[in-house]
């Protein structure tokens, strides 16, 4: 039984095993701290090469650790994400605890695998919390910053409220239900009428979810984390946390509370999770684009973007059934990547120029126009403007809102949302604007940390990253037909 | 073969980036000129019969799980519109031939838009056609905020969200046509028999989206700030092609996947073009900027492809296409003359001008811009009057009403043409003190440098075309007819 649960969990086991060395090498030896991320990266592509061994399908006590093509799909995505992650760290955090902080990324992808590959909801919960906790740990790790400090403060704060939410609305559902396993939750929906109490916890249980992908009203933390927090954190927050958070909301809603979906047409209204998700992505869309409109701080602006994204990828959700949750899925996973690029550029440009205002970018396009290249496929694909994966992620996710539900009832969500692309292609430009019409300003000529090795490597990291985001762009059936023939 | 205008077109865009910027516009002209070339073939070899249905080129299954595909397809209105293309993108290469910042940049940019259009007009597949009509918004934007003019920020932007509103607007009713047949081959929605209610709201949400590109009154103003922020060869490009995107893709989608629709809505579709044809004119009757003046005098050109439309019979929408070669041809020729002058004389003010006596300095100028002139005016033996009096026709049959009043329209658009003429030209006896300004002038015209040997030939170019066409119009004609006949909307 042992035997089996350790073969079934190796990529876990490789990964906790890497972030204990990775640890123990940096309490060693302030001086390791370039070996500390080659064995962190190493770690997590022996992770990947364990997941592509896994058997196709296996399931442990009851949907506590389960495998199927799609958990072991974004398992992979999760990992890869962690790896651009710790290259983004090499360059961007001062040598001084690189071990903790790489063990603290490492741990926080555990938390994401087992949420991942969990169909059971104390498993999902006890993985919410493991990478909840690392994450506000690396939010704050920024000891000379207070910004991090406030960034780390007010991720915990709403993090923590959230999980208690989510904490009771698990508990309702099992006293109404008997069972935190996802399918017997489902079963017994189905047989059972839906009562009223069943829909107060299936709501709690939402909000600490709505949290996780920062949708507004819940999206407050986001702003503030996204620009104090370390680089390298920001991005992973508001990627590999996504990512994971997508695909157990999505098994979630789909698989334990499918019965209870209702509907979220226009006119037809049933109660329901659709109802309620389609509100969080009306509001997070219209509230997250037009706050970013103000925003002068690129790492702000990408939060409230972050903020608005969330709500497009929830149509997917809101939509429901197979092709609404593909939709989701492949929405998300090129978002994260295209995320984890555009703070890689961030990152760049602040140790050259010391700050992230938009003000910083002006002339990049003349220093550096690889960089400027990147960012402006980063910026587009968050426009979703072809041929970048952005694109074909919302006609995607838009097309599969409008044919799930009859006579385009879900239009009006669609609506909304094509408005807020107009409005986020307004403040997109307004970056690529600066920096590749604006003239260098005075006060950058001097970079202020002249480029090392370090660099060169996230340059090409980032070149990978802007050439994913075009690849799926140009050929997204790659990845989408993994996903369906994962989603089945 | 044709479908190579797009390949060597992002081949060359692509090579761009690569080379060194000597040779940026060498390449940015071989590859303007072999798409030309291309399409000039296309026309001489392919048989007029094969022109006459939407005949696939190229299909190769693209994202087949949600029954995306690589789709190409040629007929005579999108053989008309490559051509124009190709026109449009040699000429304006050659009078961006003096672009000395960032040129490898500007030509890419250049070169996206050209491929992108190249790339709608010959799309089979809705979503294909999708991808390539959104693909040009982003180069223009940059075209027009790095190398512009006058408050080129604002206009940029201002073309860009438009273009984009009208994108949305296109993208629901794409997706509304995908959710009820679960197809995006263009033939198969051209089949399809949608609810009448769908028709009802899913048409003009898709035709409006594709006006807005062709400068549909009263959502046009993007085009006249867009065209004045533009360098020379972004406004020839807006007027030669991006504007006809905008009226083929209502053609070629709205009008034929949703023809009930389009019977309902057309005749407002043609109160909107008339409105449109005599606003746009009788506002540049008023304009002081002669790129304001030839801005207004495409949105009331472009009026008339919407009136073409709107008769819904096959000699008005054959016009329509005609008129949408020819006004991509003069239109071209207007903004690259305005072009030229305002690079000797750094002012568009039509005051300023005429106190300059431009006729005797720049004479090739002088003279390309009465031919542009007359073809705009509509003079027979130019394009420009083979193309209108067919609408004119077309619309007689449909609407009489709405030609007694365009012919009004034509008096106000003769109006402002002359009077852009005459004060940017031949405006040499000012009244005050005629005397010393015709010597001063002179003084200040002989300074000025001659007109270059690739804007002649820019120039030469269009002239030809708009001649060729307007002497010869069954040359395009007898390729379009057909190909509209074929189209659903006529048979209902």
């Amino acid at each position: 039984m042992y035997i089996e649960l350790l073969k079934l969990a190796s990529p876990e086991t490789v990964v906790v095993v890497t972030a204990l060395v990775v640890l123990a090498l940096g309490l060693a030896n302030e001086r390791t701290a370039g070996l500390c991320s080659g064995v962190a990266a190493a770690g997590l592509l022996f992770a990947v090469a364990a997941v592509l061994m896994l058997p196709q399908q296996a399931t442990l006590f009851h949907g506590m650790l389960v495998i199927t093509p799609l958990t072991s799909l974004f398992k992979i995505i999760c990992l890869v994400l962690a790896f651009f992650t710790v290259i983004l760290a090499r360059a961007d955090l001062s040598s001084r605890n690189r071990g903790e902080y790489l063990a603290l990324v490492l741990l926080a992808t555990i938390g994401l695998m087992l949420l991942v590959g969990s169909e059971e909801l104390l498993m999902i919960f006890i993985g919410l919390e493991l990478t909840g906790l690392s994450l506000y740990v690396m939010a704050g790790f920024d000891k000379t910053d207070v910004r991090s400090a406030e960034a780390g403060l007010k991720y915990f704060l709403f993090g923590s409220t959230a999980s208690a939410f989510t904490l009771f609305g698990i508990s309702f559902i099992y006293g109404m239900t008997g069972t935190t396993a996802l399918a017997a939750i489902g079963q017994k929906l189905t047989t059972a009428p839906v009562q009223p109490l069943l829909f107060v916890g299936i709501v709690m249980t939402l909000i600490g979810f709505a949290f996780k992908i920062a949708a507004a009203p819940f999206h407050l933390w986001a702003p503030d984390t996204y620009q104090g927090a370390p680089v390298p954190s920001a991005a992973f927050i508001a990627s590999g946390s996504k990512v994971a958070s997508f695909v157990v909301l999505g098994k979630i809603v789909l698989v334990g509370f499918g019965p209870a979906q209702g509907s979220a047409a226009w006119h037809a209204m049933v109660a329901g999770w659709a109802p309620v998700l389609a509100a969080l992505a009306a509001l997070s869309i219209l509230i997250g684009n037009l706050v970013a409109l103000a925003q002068t701080n690129v790492r702000r602006l990408l939060a409230y973007s972050a903020v608005a994204h969330a709500g497009y990828t929830l149509l997917g959700l809101v939509a429901g059934g197979r092709e609404g949750f593909s939709a989701t899925l492949f929405y998300t996973t090129v978002y994260a990547f295209t995320l984890v690029g555009a703070f890689g550029v961030v990152a760049l440009v602040r140790r050259e120029t010391g700050g992230d205002d938009l003000k910083n970018f002006s002339g990049l396009s003349s220093r550096s126009p690889l960089l400027a290249g990147c960012m402006s496929i980063f910026m587009l694909s968050l426009a979703g403007l072809p041929p970048l994966a952005g694109f074909f992620g919302k006609f995607y996710l838009f097309s599969a809102a409008l044919r799930a539900v009859d006579n385009n009832g879900l239009l009006w969500l669609v609506a909304i949302a094509l408005f807020g692309s107009l409005i986020s292609l307004y403040y997109y430009l307004m970056v690529l604007k600066v920096i590749f019409v604006d003239e260098k300003s005075s006060s950058t000529t001097q970079p202020l940390n002249p480029s090392t090795s370090a660099d060169f490597l996230q340059e090409i990291s980032l070149t990978v990253l802007a050439a994913v985001v075009l690849f799926l762009g140009v050929m997204p059936g790659t990845l989408v037909a993994r996903i369906i023939a994962a989603v089945q | 073969m044709i479908a190579w205008t797009i390949y060597v077109t992002f081949a060359g865009a692509i090579l761009l980036l690569f080379l060194p910027r000597t040779s940026a516009r060498w390449i940015a002209l071989a590859t303007t000129v072999a798409g030309f070339a291309i399409s000039l073939l296309a026309l001489s070899r392919m048989p007029i019969v094969d022109l006459a249905t939407f005949k696939t080129i190229v299909r190769i299954p693209w994202v087949p799980m949600l029954g995306m595909e690589y789709h190409l397809a040629v007929d005579g209105i999108s053989l008309t519109l490559a051509l124009v293309t190709g026109l449009t993108a040699v000429s304006a290469v050659l009078f961006s031939w003096d672009v000395d910042h960032r040129q490898n940049e500007f030509f890419f940019w250049l070169l996206l838009v050209v491929g992108g259009s190249y790339g709608v007009f010959f799309s089979a597949d809705l979503f294909l056609l999708f991808v390539f009509y959104e693909l040009v918004i982003v180069p223009k934007y940059f075209l027009i905020a790095i190398w512009g003019s006058t408050n080129k920020e604002y206009g940029a932007m201002k073309l860009t969200l438009y273009s984009f509103f009208g994108g949305a607007l296109v993208f629901i009713g794409i997706i509304a046509a995908y959710a009820a047949t679960g197809s995006l081959n263009l033939y198969d929605l051209a089949q399809f028999q949608f609810s009448t209610q769908l028709q009802s709201w899913a048409f003009p949400v898709l035709f409006l989206g594709f006006a807005v590109l062709a400068g549909i009154w009263p959502l046009h103003t993007w085009a006249p700030t867009g065209h004045v922020a533009a360098p020379t060869a972004g406004s020839m490009l807006l007027a030669g092609i991006v504007m006809k995107l905008g009226a083929y893709g209502a053609l070629r989608v709205a009008m034929n996947i949703f023809p009930q629709g389009f019977h309902m809505w057309s005749r407002y579709i043609a109160v909107f073009a008339v409105i449109g044809i005599l606003y746009a004119a009788a506002v540049a009757l008023r304009q002081r900027d002669l790129k304001f003046v030839i801005g207004y005098s495409s949105v009331s050109h472009m009026g008339f492809v919407l009136l073409g439309l709107a008769t819904a019979n096959a000699l008005g929408v054959s016009g329509a296409v005609l008129q949408m070669f020819s006004h991509g041809v003069i239109g071209a020729l207007l903004f690259a003359i305005a072009g030229t002058i305002y690079r000797r004389t750094h002012t568009r003010d039509l005051d300023t001008l005429s106190t300059m006596g431009l006729s005797r300095a720049l004479p090739f100028a002088a003279f390309a811009f009465v031919i542009a002139s007359a073809a705009s005016m509509g003079i027979p033996g130019f394009s420009g009057f083979a193309a209108e009096i067919t609408i004119l026709i077309g619309t007689w049959k449909s609407y009489p009403m709405a030609v007694w009043i365009t012919g009004a329209g034509m008096v106000l658009v003769a109006a402002f043409t002359l009077r852009a003429l005459k004060k940017s030209f031949f405006d040499t006896a000012v009244s005050t003190n005629g005397g010393t300004t015709s010597v001063s002038s002179n003084a200040s015209a002989n300074a000025l440098p001659p007109i270059t040997i690739a804007e002649k030939w820019g120039a030469g170019l269009l002239m030809f075309a708009t001649l060729a066409i307007g002497l010869y119009p069954r040359l395009l004609l007898d390729r379009i007819m057909p190909a509209v006949e074929a189209m659903r909307f006529l048979k209902q």
